[in-house]
């Protein structure tokens, strides 16, 4: 049975270098998809993955992740912007209300502060590209 | 001080042209002055990305064994219906084009979640489309029945060709009623709750040749990441409508028909694009360069924000009527300020035209011209201008007796 999911995963500090996520892919058979990451050195490492695969490499995969030391969280609904989507139009700014989605004068792109979002979802059918997406 | 295109395509050649995009101009003139700066400059480069519903494109499918006729058929990319009306394996496809099955606005607002712009869209970024085909059948063209997959890259032509685009200034949208609008100018919250406007302003390319003196019939352009031309004047394309006393239109005026090779365009400049309880449409990235034969050209070049006013129509109201009114008169400097004093109100601004992908495009071409990839081309004939006297028709409607 194939299987997808979102998950979160915060990688500590020692771990950032390791080919972790090469051996999703290459032991486990697992498609993954990169929906966000920010790994700084020295810092701990935080990626948003979209793992699909067959329910026993997934549960595979996440099994390899925990003895390695990596934290799993589930993603709970939440508002991501595809930023690959996204065009700055800045459509969304005046339907957002909580002004998570605000234009920044000097650059004229939108930038998408998560920490304002309440997961509304009011921008995600009216942004004309689709760029907003929801998470559960 | 005159120039000609000739000798700006031997500069081009060479690598010696100066090109500037339509917002460095502004600074440009402030700085060194109109005939300092006319010297100095050769091309202007423009840029605008928007939704642009008018846009379309036309395939040869090339002929299955045995062959069926497409003509007077019926045909669908992804469950999107085609125009089959053509001979046996061309086909158009339009930006607006939904699935028959699309549920529209029965629950409204409907999403409008796929349509032609998407399927526009997915073929630019090399994905396998379906085809499916149902004819009539002749003796000289067998089959009845045709599924496949397709890829642009099998196709004998993938053109790209909009009817109208790059609509030379554009209406502000509001909702002056009490209950949230979905239009094609966005979501319109109720009572003047937000302004949405669709225009890059000082970058957009008809804004900087108001008069129509260097884009002719056959400018080559920035068309959806590739090179295309200008085939014709756009539908609609009305250069009387109102103007500034510089010249610059008030109201919607001009529109380009603009036509290129889709295989070599990308999806990062032609994007489906959906507005919710509107329909489906495609976003197109367009920039043309203007080359600077004379100093009156440059002027025209460096118009600002500031200095370009639109006309703020009610979308609950007025625009559905056809009726003339406008709520008033806006500049783009205000708009893009994020907020507009209207009827005593602060009204929250937003833009359906992306600028940041605007610089991006007259960057670009920028970028093109200076390295000699992009030649200027000499129009072989004007855009009718104001000269003309074209009249912006409505329908006359005639009751038809049995
Ligand atoms: S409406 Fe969508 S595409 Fe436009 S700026 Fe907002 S998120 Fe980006
Ligand atoms: S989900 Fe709501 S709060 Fe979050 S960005 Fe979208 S409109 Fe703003």
């Amino acid at each position: 049975m194939a299987i997808s999911k979102r998950v979160v995963l915060h990688f500590p500090s020692r771990m950032v270098e390791q080919p972790i996520i090469y051996r999703l892919v290459k032991d486990y058979n697992l498609v993954l998809n990169i929906l966000k990451a920010s790994v700084t050195p020295k810092e701990e490492g935080i990626m948003v993955l979209e793992l699909s695969g067959a329910r026993a490499d997934y549960d595979g995969g996440i099994r390899y992740l925990q003895e390695a030391g990596v934290k799993i969280q589930s993603l709970g609904q939440d508002i991501m912007r595809n930023d690959a989507r996204c065009t700055h139009c800045g459509a969304c700014v005046v339907i957002c209300p909580t002004g998570a989605l605000a234009l920044d004068p000097k650059s004229r792109m939108v930038d998408f502060n998560e920490d304002k979002c309440t997961a509304c979802e009011l921008c995600v059918l009216a942004c004309p590209p689709r760029a907003m997406e929801v998470y559960f | 001080m005159i120039k000609t295109i000739a000798e700006i395509n031997e500069k081009i050649g060479k690598g010696q042209a100066v090109v500037v995009n339509a917002e460095e101009v502004i600074g440009l003139v402030a700085k060194k002055g109109v005939a300092r700066a006319a010297r100095e400059v050769d091309v202007v480069t423009t840029g605008t990305f928007g939704p642009m519903c008018s846009s379309g494109a036309y395939f040869n499918l090339g002929h299955s064994r045995p062959r069926i006729k497409v003509g007077g058929g019926r045909a669908y990319l992804n469950d999107v219906p085609v125009y089959p009306g053509l001979a046996a394996v061309d086909i158009f496809l339009g930006a607006t084009a939904i699935p028959d099955d699309d549920p529209r606005n029965r629950i409204h607002p409907g999403p409008f979640n796929y349509g032609g712009g998407h399927v526009i869209e997915e073929l630019v970024a090399g994905k396998d489309v379906r085809l499916v085909v149902s004819a009539y059948g002749t003796d000289c063209y067998p089959r009845k029945r045709l599924e496949t997959w397709i890829n642009i890259k099998d196709l004998n032509e993938a053109v790209l060709f909009n009817v109208r685009n790059a609509y030379q200034n554009y209406n502000v949208a509001v909702n002056l009623s009490d209950k949230t609008i979905y239009t094609y100018m966005g979501v319109l919250k109720p009572k003047l709750g937000n302004a949405n406007y669709c225009s890059a302003g000082q970058l957009s390319p008809l804004l900087n040749d108001p008069y129509y003196k260097t884009i002719g019939i056959g400018t080559r352009l920035f068309l959806g990441g590739g090179m295309g031309y200008i085939a014709w004047h756009g539908t609609q394309h009305n250069p009387d409508a109102l103007r500034s006393a510089d010249g610059v239109p008030r109201r919607g005026a001009g529109t380009l028909a603009v036509i290129g090779d889709l295989k070599q365009m990308s999806p990062r400049w032609l994007v489906g694009t959906s507005m919710l309880g509107y329909g489906s449409t495609l976003t197109v990235g367009i920039g043309v360069p203007i080359p600077i034969l004379s100093e009156e050209i440059l002027r025209y070049t460096a118009v600002k924000d500031e200095d370009i006013f639109a006309a703020i129509v009610d979308y609950s109201g007025s625009y559905p009527q056809m009726s003339p009114d406008v709520v008033g008169e806006v500049s783009y400097g205000e708009l893009k300020s994020g907020r507009i004093s209207l009827k005593g109100k602060q009204v929250p601004t937003a833009s359906l035209s992306s600028y940041s992908r605007a610089v991006e495009i007259a960057n670009t071409l920028k970028d093109w011209i200076v390295k000699g990839e992009f030649l200027l081309t000499e129009p072989v004939a004007p855009l009718p201008g104001v000269e003309e006297g074209i009249t912006f028709k409505p329908l006359k409607e005639r009751p038809i007796e049995e």
